[in-house]
């Protein structure tokens, strides 16, 4: 064979498809991949030193910056870590209205990443447009709610900040009548798509035992045929008594990774379908009027608490000594974990396909770098 | 393979492992903190808190023969008043679900102390956490692939997270603290 030169290449940090400003240092044989260095750090700002600073209320918005796309999942990540470190109840309605807003948030992660996937894909803009068609909708029922379209700001513990009203209910409504015409129309879109199939099949392939080993999470370890699902493994707030299955793929590849994406919003569906159906009225209040917001203190210890974001495990790992703000604030990133498979998943492909492999895992820099 | 009850762990290893226990801590079997003035950190000993040099091999027994096969999160703490720096791995049974695994490695600040052995070579999820911990916290893991900063640049100085870590005042930006 031919002896041939490695060639080193940077993508990135400033590169349109590293979704924010993240560096891979790519050593290429020709255009295959040989090795692969995720470089992180460029949008660090020592998030988890902020929350030693902050008061465990002050750092509810912070929490927000994470994973800008789902603040609603991050601000319920956090409020439910306090509230098992302080011991705080929750009434029914609040944890009907955290699923709701949960599972919106996962429908406009999830048409948004697609979107930005293909986009990588080069169908430049067309399938992006789509998705961020129905996310603004979204966004919109975030903003009468919490007063901001992405910070939301909106859970506290023992609840949430604000009630939804009846007009809410009926947006919402009006907003899901027109949600599995979307879903059938993004999947027909998707699925006969002659440059997807080309670019997505048998790309980026990352087996069940190794997604595992890598500590993945979401929508990459169930791509590759893992059924771990937090809000079935390990149900929080009132996941259990809804009916939903957690979709699988099959051979862990880019392909895999979008059907279970367009199945998962079809789940969501119906998560909200239910939790509407079965939501408490007002009569037991939406917030724990016991709780004192502004100075709360937690008794010495420590609690993690998990939950299912759309990218994967989002966890918080807090230590108290007993005063009014953390010892040790750590937050267990979704995004952040499942870039550690990334090189594995890339060697042996060609540049081309890492851009698209990087898309499919649907990275957040907020998050990453924390 | 079956899901551990909370500090269950420490039992069974008491029995079959018997020398990865860390002997400093296994009299206390804290699981609960107790009432504590304000501004005091307590040591829980939550599962089971193991000598540094074991907890590869205590990996593969949770992960063998409970099926406790994936490492979620490795957290690195400084409790500054004690002296250490407890790293906290939380495992998971990824065919069973249910709550977290705990296992603690408690070891000493100073730079010959604060040595663990790295899971990444198994568990390759680890390799950017155990990066972490070592930019912030200096904890440093042998065996680790590639143990470099990850967030800070090359040339820092200090680990960041570390309770003694200076906020103001530093030579990069010429500002002095009080």
């Amino acid at each position: 064979m031919l002896k041939t030169e490695e060639l080193q290449i940077n993508i990135g940090p400033q590169h349109p498809s590293t979704h924010g400003v993240f560096r891979m240092l790519v050593t290429v044989d020709g255009e295959t991949l040989v090795d692969l260095k995720p470089v992180f750090g460029y949008l660090h700002r020592n998030h988890e030193q902020l929350g030693e600073v902050n008061t465990y209320l002050q750092n509810m918005p912070f929490t927000d910056r994470l994973d800008y796309f789902n603040s609603m999942v991050n601000n319920h990540a956090y409020a439910r870590t306090v509230e098992t470190l302080a011991g705080v109840e929750v009434p029914e309605r609040a944890q009907y209205i955290r699923v709701i807003m949960d599972e919106l948030s996962r429908i406009l992660n999830h048409a948004t990443a697609m979107g930005f996937m293909l986009g990588d894909m080069g169908a430049w803009q067309t399938a992006l447009l789509w998705g961020m068609r129905e996310r603004e909708k979204i966004l919109d029922m975030f903003e009468y709610v919490s007063g901001a379209r992405m910070m939301c700001n909106y859970c506290r513990f023992g609840g949430v900040v604000r009630d939804i009203d009846d007009w809410f209910i009926t947006e919402l409504k009006k907003l899901m009548q027109g949600l599995p015409h979307y879903f059938d129309d993004f999947e027909g879109l998707l699925l006969n798509s002659e440059i997807l199939l080309a670019r997505a099949r048998n790309i980026g392939v990352l087996p069940k035992e190794l997604a595992l080993a890598y500590s993945v999470t979401g929508p990459v370890l169930r791509g590759s045929g893992v059924a771990y699902d937090i809000r079935k493994a390990e149900p929080y707030a009132v996941y259990d008594r809804f009916k939903f299955k957690v979709p699988v793929g099959t051979v862990g590849d880019v392909y895999d990774r979008f059907l279970v994406r367009i199945a998962e919003m079809r789940e969501s569906y119906k998560i909200l379908e239910q939790a509407l159906e079965q939501l408490p009225d007002a009569t037991g209040g939406f917030i724990n009027p016991k709780v004192k917001q502004q100075s709360l203190k937690a008794p010495a210890g420590e609690a993690y608490a998990r939950v299912e974001s759309p990218k994967g495990e989002l966890g918080f790992y807090v230590v108290s000594d007993g005063t009014g703000s953390a010892y040790r604030y750590k937050v267990r990133a979704p995004s952040f974990i499942n870039l550690s498979a990334l090189a594995d998943m890339c060697k042996g492909y060609t540049i081309a396909d890492v851009v698209v492999i990087l898309g499919s895992i649907d990275i957040v820099m907020g998050e990453v770098d924390r | 393979m079956a899901l551990l009850a909370r500090g269950e762990l420490r039992s069974i290893l008491q029995t079959e492992l018997p020398n990865v226990l860390d002997s400093r801590w296994d009299t206390q079997a804290t699981d609960q903190a107790e009432a504590h003035g304000e501004g005091q950190t307590v040591l829980l000993d939550f599962d089971a808190v193991v000598k540094a040099e074991a907890i590869v091999e205590v990996a593969h027994f949770v992960r063998d023969k409970f099926g406790y096969d994936f490492l979620s999160n490795i957290t690195a703490v400084d409790y500054l008043k004690h002296g250490i720096i407890e790293l906290v791995y939380q495992f998971y049974n990824a065919a069973e679900g249910g709550p977290d695994l705990r296992v603690r490695v408690r070891i000493g600040r100073s730079p010959e102390e604060c040595i663990v052995p790295s899971l990444t070579p198994t568990w390759p999820g680890a390799d950017l956490q155990e990066r972490e911990a070592y930019d912030m916290y200096g904890v440093v893991f042998p065996g680790h692939p590639n143990l470099a900063r990850i967030y800070m640049w090359d040339e820092f100085k200090g680990f960041p997270m570390r309770k003694d870590f200076p906020k103001t005042g530093d030579k990069y930006t010429h500002v002095t603290g009080e």
